[in-house]
């Protein structure tokens, strides 16, 4: 079954595609946006790379993403006109639903898990798993399909530009590979930290996600960076487990995210949301944890990674 | 002149400092890097090209989204007011435990919350403050603001520690991807399980927290209505 699995993602990618170019033409309609053109191309050009990348030459998804860059450098990509949701509407649901609302997201999460431990693997789990609970969620709500494409236009939009920053992050971590970032960092590191010594880069690994997390307010950024500059050469390749350390130094960069400024979605945004008086409250409410997180990571992935 | 390289980082940090855009920023940090290192344009669009194209994996939830926006409209939000407000007689620490519970049970299942505006202000802590002035009367403004700083930091440790632990999150798939970058074949599922395990600590510790919270005032506000 193993040699479906790419013909199979494949599928996958094409659906995202038309569904990306879905909201492409949504948006080229859309007359009350200002930045319409724009933020169509956005669209148009993610849908393109997804349905299309394997068969173009690479380097043409390569430059469609500098233009994506530059769309997005003019803010000439914008939410335009969705389906807004309807309180009134989601009551009246919740009182006939019931608790049976969540039944397809729990289905997503069963199947998903279910797939994830049969040959064709987890990937194509989540796929598999969308398309069954999106059927479910049709027949429990009697949504009509014109309902659920403008709600998936509206979660796409909504999700917008920085859902594909994770992937562009990956991509720029596969740049900086190539270019010798990450040795370059190693090299800068192991003036500090003795060769050979696990607990040394488990604490450098560790860290340096926090630090870095905290500098640059975005783990995913900060992941990319540390794991190919200090996680390889200092951990994984000390014999530490991939999956176990790899893991920890996310959520170990995430114990940044709760102790910095620069993260102003999550602690600047709920001070101004609740109206607080300390500015820095939210953040003073979490380094506590924070920190007894970060020692936590450091024991944990020096335990269970070697 | 090795270190030139970290220009790429260098300019990250900066533009995301000022907030300049994102994806642009991230797009001429690795632009720069690659021309430092000696790559041409055409070596580096085609590596980006075929990096971001190999890398679709990552974004691989976009699938789950048409459910998840079926399901808001169709009472998710409302259904788990209606849930949490059958639950009475709770202290503000417990509330604000039993929050952190819901919200990494939420992402056990790939929610994707953007909880503050959803349900930190319109729920989690008017309850939370209700909670505290049905079991302490009033209360002192400083130990509201300690509760909205709390309800607040909740939905972020909810967030944070368990959002990997459903194999589609963008986390999960981003380690997966870098990892196999780097030359390690892993699997999804094993990120999942390991992140699960910070999951629970990170509850425990939570409600720990919380818990000596509640001890602190109860006993202040015992203390001031015995005086």
């Amino acid at each position: 079954m193993a040699q479906y699995i790419p013909a199979i993602l494949e599928f996958f990618y094409i659906l995202i595609g038309l569904l990306s170019m879905m909201t492409a033409v949504r948006c080229f309609k859309d007359e009350t946006n200002d930045a319409r053109i724009g933020t169509g191309l956005f669209w148009l050009i993610l849908g393109v790379i997804f349905a299309a990348g394997q068969l173009m030459p690479y380097v043409v998804s390569g430059v469609l993403l500098a233009v994506i860059g530059v769309l997005t450098l003019f803010k000439q990509v914008k939410i335009g006109k969705i389906a807004e949701l309807d309180e009134e509407q989601g009551q009246r649901s919740a009182e006939t639903l019931g608790s049976w609302v969540f039944f397809p997201s729990v289905l997503l999460a069963i199947v998903a898990v279910v797939i994830s431990y049969t040959p064709l693997g987890g990937q194509v789990g989540i796929g598999v798993a969308s398309i069954v609970a999106l059927i479910v969620a049709m027949i429990i709500t009697k949504a009509p399909p014109k309902v659920a494409f403008d709600d998936t236009d509206r979660m796409f939009q909504s999700v917008g530009t920085t859902g594909i920053l994770p992937q562009l992050l990956a991509a720029l971590g596969v740049v900086f590979n190539a270019a010798g970032v990450g040795e370059v960092i190693s090299q800068a590191i192991s003036g500090v930290v003795p060769e050979g010594n696990r607990l040394a880069g488990v604490i450098a690994y560790c860290l340096g996600m926090m630090i870095f997390t905290m500098v640059m307010g975005n783990a995913f950024a900060a992941f990319t960076v540390i794991t190919a500059g200090i996680g390889v050469p200092f951990v994984m390749m000390q014999g530490g487990d991939p999956v176990v350390a790899g893991t920890l130094a996310m959520t170990a960069g995430f114990c940044g995210t709760l102790l910095t400024p620069m993260a102003a979605n999550f602690n600047a945004l709920p001070v101004a949301l609740l109206e607080m008086d300390d500015t820095n409250g939210v953040i003073k409410a979490q380094a506590p944890m924070a920190i007894v997180m970060i020692v936590i990571h450091i024991v944990l992935m020096y335990v269970l990674a070697f | 002149m090795e270190w030139i390289k970290l220009i790429g980082i260098l300019i990250i940090l900066v533009g995301f400092m000022f907030k300049f855009d994102t994806i642009a920023v991230v797009i001429v940090a690795a632009l720069s890097t690659a021309l430092v290192s000696g790559m041409s344009f055409y070596e580096f669009f085609t590596m980006l090209g075929e990096a971001f194209v190999k890398n679709r994996l990552v974004t691989i939830f976009l699938l789950t989204l048409p459910m998840i926006g079926l399901s808001e409209r169709f009472g998710l939000r409302q259904q788990a007011v209606i849930l949490i407000k059958k639950i009475k007689g709770l202290t503000p620490g417990k509330f604000i435990t039993l929050y952190t519970a819901l919200r990494e049970l939420a992402g056990l299942f790939g929610l994707r919350l953007s909880g503050h505006p959803q349900f930190v202000r319109p729920i989690v802590n008017p309850m939370a403050q209700a909670a505290a002035k049905h079991t302490y009367g009033e209360i002192t403004r400083e130990d509201e603001d300690k509760i909205k700083a709390r309800s607040a930091a909740s939905e972020n440790f909810g967030n944070f520690f368990a959002q990997n632990t459903f194999i589609a999150s963008a986390g999960v798939l981003l380690i997966y991807g870098t990892l196999k970058d780097l030359g390690y074949e892993v699997s999804d599922a094993s990120i999942a399980r390991m992140a699960l395990l910070v999951a629970v600590i990170a509850l425990v510790l939570s409600a720990l927290s919380n818990w000596l919270f509640d001890r602190k005032l109860a006993k202040k506000y015992k203390k001031m209505k015995g005086e």
